[in-house]
């Protein structure tokens, strides 16, 4: 690979403290992002994606959260190892976050204008009525309509959509180089999705920002992302990119994943799911963590914890005994 | 915004009216009689008759609260049976010292009390909240008497430092003097107020800091102090207010205990005096002040609650 990430988190483990002790939420994380590059993070609730997300700017609770190992590198710095003062400076500047729940992302008391002109002053030093144009400008750019008078109105006279487009208004004010976007049509209406997915990619497009976007919604993937990060309780299980994933799946678990989009063209009266469901956090599974929900699975895949392993072109994938049966076919 | 105030004060007259005749009869339903205490002991019943007479007392019940809320209708609420003035004369005079006693009060006590909480809130958990609800415990729970006079003590008689009682009008004395006489009284009776105050900042407080909004504000690169003063506590601002307003009438019922303690001629001594002599009109009046007073502290926290929360405003 001779791409030059912008960013590259190498072997991120993240540990909550619980009421017995630490537990480990992610392990062994590691994944890079070139730039202008799309990259996705996919996996059900509690696979660890959106605390991967959110460790890259350390926006977990401080008292509560230990990264107990690994790197996040930017820009040839370790953004763990950083200051809290220099990575504010990261914080909304070079990198920016959008979150899943618009209705609750945004300060309820303020205005839009004093939310989105904050980062502007902070990062740009721009003075307030500088700050206020480029917000006017901002919120056009996210396509909201009457942009000189919505600004100064409250959250709550806003649909989630809407506010929405003001979070992305406010995380591309600086013109970040990577956005990290959690889950940011899960809370919204199939219509609503569609828009906000065109507005980010023309953002991309106009701002060359990379975007790391994480969703449970493999069809988001399919039209978003070029390479996909497919995670299952707290670990990277495959990485590949979106056509070879669809195409060519290397792990039980990505099988399971894409068999349970419903298709239109077969059986409409069953909903195909994936057995079981994932583990808690601190339960022990010896072996491959997704051995007891694996319809494949084998002694082997009960006793050694698998390994990430190249099966292609820019594809690892954990499951060496998939990867052995088609290596050998 | 004045609309909203001339509704809540049309709101207010029912309220006002049920107060007066509840302190009108609670006071005639207690057993005593202001002519015996104005007769004095060695007086005989022809006395103490002629002076039921003098003072209207010997009318029907009935006839007596009509005209006093005849009178009240036109201005007038009457004069004090013992101390030779009108209630609105007495009441007048004594209201500068309590209400100087309750605004140093309060001032003291919001800064300190938001300040504690909020730190109490972000540092949950830790010694440092510990501390803090310990000490809002102990403020909250020791009677102010008791600790004024074990600061009396301290203050006045070992160090010398305030006067040990007394009041020193602004005007008279100069803001100096005015200062010294009423810092002691109202800090102590700030001690249980800023318990109640950092409780209920920190509860708010620990609501608003899980909120999402918090992570956006700490995403954009927002600094933990500007997060922290701005993103939340204006979030956590409308529960304080709430509070604050609670805490400016609790304010005024605790001047009787403590202006008792440090011999502050105010509303809260001329109330005690007034029950002790039975002096009904006087009782009734200041009860009407101080139901007056809640009123309009509550239209102020409508009024504010406008200002620091968007969401009311437009309902």
């Amino acid at each position: 690979m001779t791409r030059v990430p912008l960013l590259s988190v190498e072997n991120l483990t993240v540990q909550f403290r619980g009421d017995s002790g630490w537990v480990t939420a992610i392990e062994d994380v590691s994944f890079e992002i070139g730039a202008g590059e799309n990259l996705g993070i996919v996996g059900e609730s509690g696979s660890g994606k959106s605390v991967s997300a959110l460790s890259i700017l350390r926006l977990h609770g401080r008292a509560n959260t230990r990264y107990a190992s690994g790197a996040i590198r930017f820009g040839g710095r370790d953004l763990l190892s950083m200051s809290e003062r220099e990575l504010r400076k990261v914080r909304g500047g070079d990198i920016a976050m959008i979150f899943q729940d618009p209705m609750s992302s945004l300060n309820p008391v303020l205005t839009i204008a004093e939310q989105i002109i904050e980062p502007l002053q902070l990062h740009q030093g721009l003075s307030s009525a500088a700050a206020r144009r480029r917000a006017i400008e901002l919120l056009e750019m996210v396509r909201i309509a009457d942009a000189g008078r919505r600004i100064d109105e409250y959250p709550h006279r806003l649909s989630g959509g809407m506010r929405q487009r003001v979070m992305i208004a406010i995380a591309i004010a600086c013109q970040p180089k990577l956005l990290i976007a959690d889950e940011p049509t899960t809370a919204l209406d199939v219509t609503i999705q569609g828009q906000i997915l065109e507005l980010l990619r023309d953002l991309q497009r106009e701002i060359g920002m990379s975007v790391v976007l994480i969703t449970h919604d493999l069809g988001v993937i399919a039209e978003f992302a070029q390479r996909v990060l497919v995670m299952y309780a707290g670990r990277v299980i495959e990485q590949a990119p979106v056509a070879a994933l669809f195409n060519r799946p290397m792990h039980p678990y990505t099988d399971g994943l894409i068999d349970a989009v419903p298709k239109l063209d077969g059986d409409l009266h069953r909903l195909t799911t994936i057995p079981g469901s994932i583990p808690d956090l601190a339960t022990v599974i010896p072996g491959c963590r997704f051995n007891p929900r694996c319809r494949e699975a084998m002694d082997v895949c009960r006793r050694n914890a698998p390994a990430l392993l190249p099966v292609g072109p820019d594809h690892l994938s954990r499951c060496p005994p998939r990867a052995a049966a088609r290596g050998a076919a | 915004m004045l609309r909203i105030v001339v509704i809540r004060l049309i709101q207010a007259i029912p309220v006002l009216l049920l107060i007066a005749v509840m302190a009108f009869i609670l006071m005639h339903l207690i057993p005593g009689d202001p002519a015996v205490v104005i007769a004095g002991a060695d007086a005989g019943p022809a006395a103490v008759e002629r002076i039921r007479h003098e003072l209207g007392l010997d009318r029907p019940i009935l006839e007596q609260l009509l005209s006093w809320l005849v009178n009240l209708g036109t201005g007038d609420f009457g004069r004090s049976l013992v101390l030779n003035q009108t209630v609105l004369s007495a009441v007048g005079e004594r209201l500068p010292v309590t209400m100087s006693l309750a605004m140093l009060s309060l001032a003291i006590t919001l800064p300190v009390g938001v300040f504690l909480g909020i730190l109490a809130a972000y540092f949950r958990g830790s010694w440092i909240d510990a501390a803090v609800m310990t000490l809002a415990l102990v403020g909250v729970s020791v009677p102010a008497f008791w600790i004024g006079i074990l600061s009396v003590i301290l203050f006045s008689v070992t160090l010398g430092w305030f006067p040990s009682a007394g009041y020193a009008p602004l005007l008279a004395n100069g803001p100096g003097a005015w200062l010294s006489s009423l810092i002691q009284p109202a800090f102590i009776l700030s001690l249980f107020q800023i318990g109640f105050l950092a409780r209920m900042t920190r509860s708010g407080m620990l609501d608003v800091l899980d909120q999402d909004f918090i992570r956006t504000a700490r995403a954009k690169g927002v600094s933990e102090w500007r997060t922290v003063g701005r993103h939340a506590f204006r979030n956590a601002l409308v529960g304080v207010v709430t509070v604050a307003g609670i805490i400016l009438s609790l304010l005024i019922g605790g001047s009787v205990v403590i202006e008792q303690v440090f011999a502050l001629p105010g509303i809260g001594r001329l109330v005690v005096q007034a029950i002790l002599a039975r002096d009904y009109p006087l009782i009734q009046g200041t009860m009407l002040l101080f139901g007056f007073a809640f009123v309009v502290i509550n239209i102020c926290v409508d009024l504010i609650y406008l200002w620091v929360d968007p969401r009311v405003r437009y309902d």
